[in-house]
């Protein structure tokens, strides 16, 4: 019924940027868990999710994302996220998770901001 | 204001993984009918998705199946969600707070109640021995 999630991974400046495609379900939320952990093992500890390509969310999927921000945390990474759809975003400020991320309008404005904080 | 004539749709659909997208589509289809906007559309939409997903994971109805009733009066929008499962007590479902949910060893889940209650206009909860009913609106 759906079509699958995809997640796309590159890196630019010492970023991570996740760009997904599809319903963030339990099988979205576990496809960016586990590159996340891949990439995060291997040092990297700056994260953006690009979730132009994801314009439904459920709290099982954004289970992973609060895994991935409590890793995020404790290896005094950051985590931050862009072109949210306005759901995403709403549903993320009611759980709390806009207190420990940025929400950026675009990959570029995510990009600018994180790369000043190196 | 002249009373519109209530308008009714009922949709079964089976307890199965992405099931809640096709409540979800119904819900935005309604949602155009009554001319909700963007973005009360989409929280209904999220808010059902959650409802369905609690049913699927913690009613254990023999029958697997979610009822769903969506009316349509004047200004106002009513999504009864239905099944046939053991029920649950909504007191004892604790309230989640992300600075728990970031603690090492703590389950992430648990939301699903808080989003449907804050995307919707009002949110009532029926449940008991038989199944549960779940009666939300939001308002246009």
């Amino acid at each position: 019924m759906l079509d699958s999630f995809k997640v796309d991974t590159r890196q630019q400046d010492s970023i991570w940027i996740f760009s997904t495609y599809g319903y963030i379900n339990n099988l979205g939320g576990e496809a960016i868990a586990k590159n996340f952990n891949e990439k995060h093992a291997a040092g990297g500890r700056k994260f953006l999710f690009d979730l132009a390509g994801s314009k439904i969310i459920n709290s099982i999927g954004v289970s992973y994302l609060i895994e991935i921000l409590e890793k995020i945390l404790e290896s005094k990474g950051e985590l931050a996220f862009c072109n949210c759809a306005p759901i995403i975003e709403k549903t993320f400020k009611i759980m709390g998770i806009t207190q420990y991320t940025k929400i950026f309008g675009t990959l570029d404005e995510a990009m600018n901001h994180m790369r000043e904080k190196a | 204001m002249p009373t519109e004539p209530e308008k009714e749709i009922n949709l079964t659909i089976p307890m199965i993984p992405d099931m809640e997208i096709a409540a979800s589509r119904t819900a935005e289809a309604v949602a155009e009918v009554m001319e909700l906007d963007e973005d009360k559309t989409a929280e209904v939409s999220m808010a059902l998705i959650e409802a369905c997903l609690n049913s699927f994971e913690h009613s254990h109805s023999e029958d697997r199946k979610v009822f769903i009733t969506f009316r349509v009066k004047n200004e106002e929008l009513t999504i009864i969600l239905r099944d046939n499962g053991t029920g649950f007590d909504p007191d004892k479902v604790e309230e989640p707070n992300i600075v728990e949910k970031l603690k090492p060893g703590i389950s992430k889940r648990g939301w699903g109640l808080k989003l449907m209650e804050k995307m919707m206009d009002s949110l009532v909860i029926d449940s008991g021995p038989n199944g549960t009913k779940i009666t939300m609106t939001k308002k246009r």
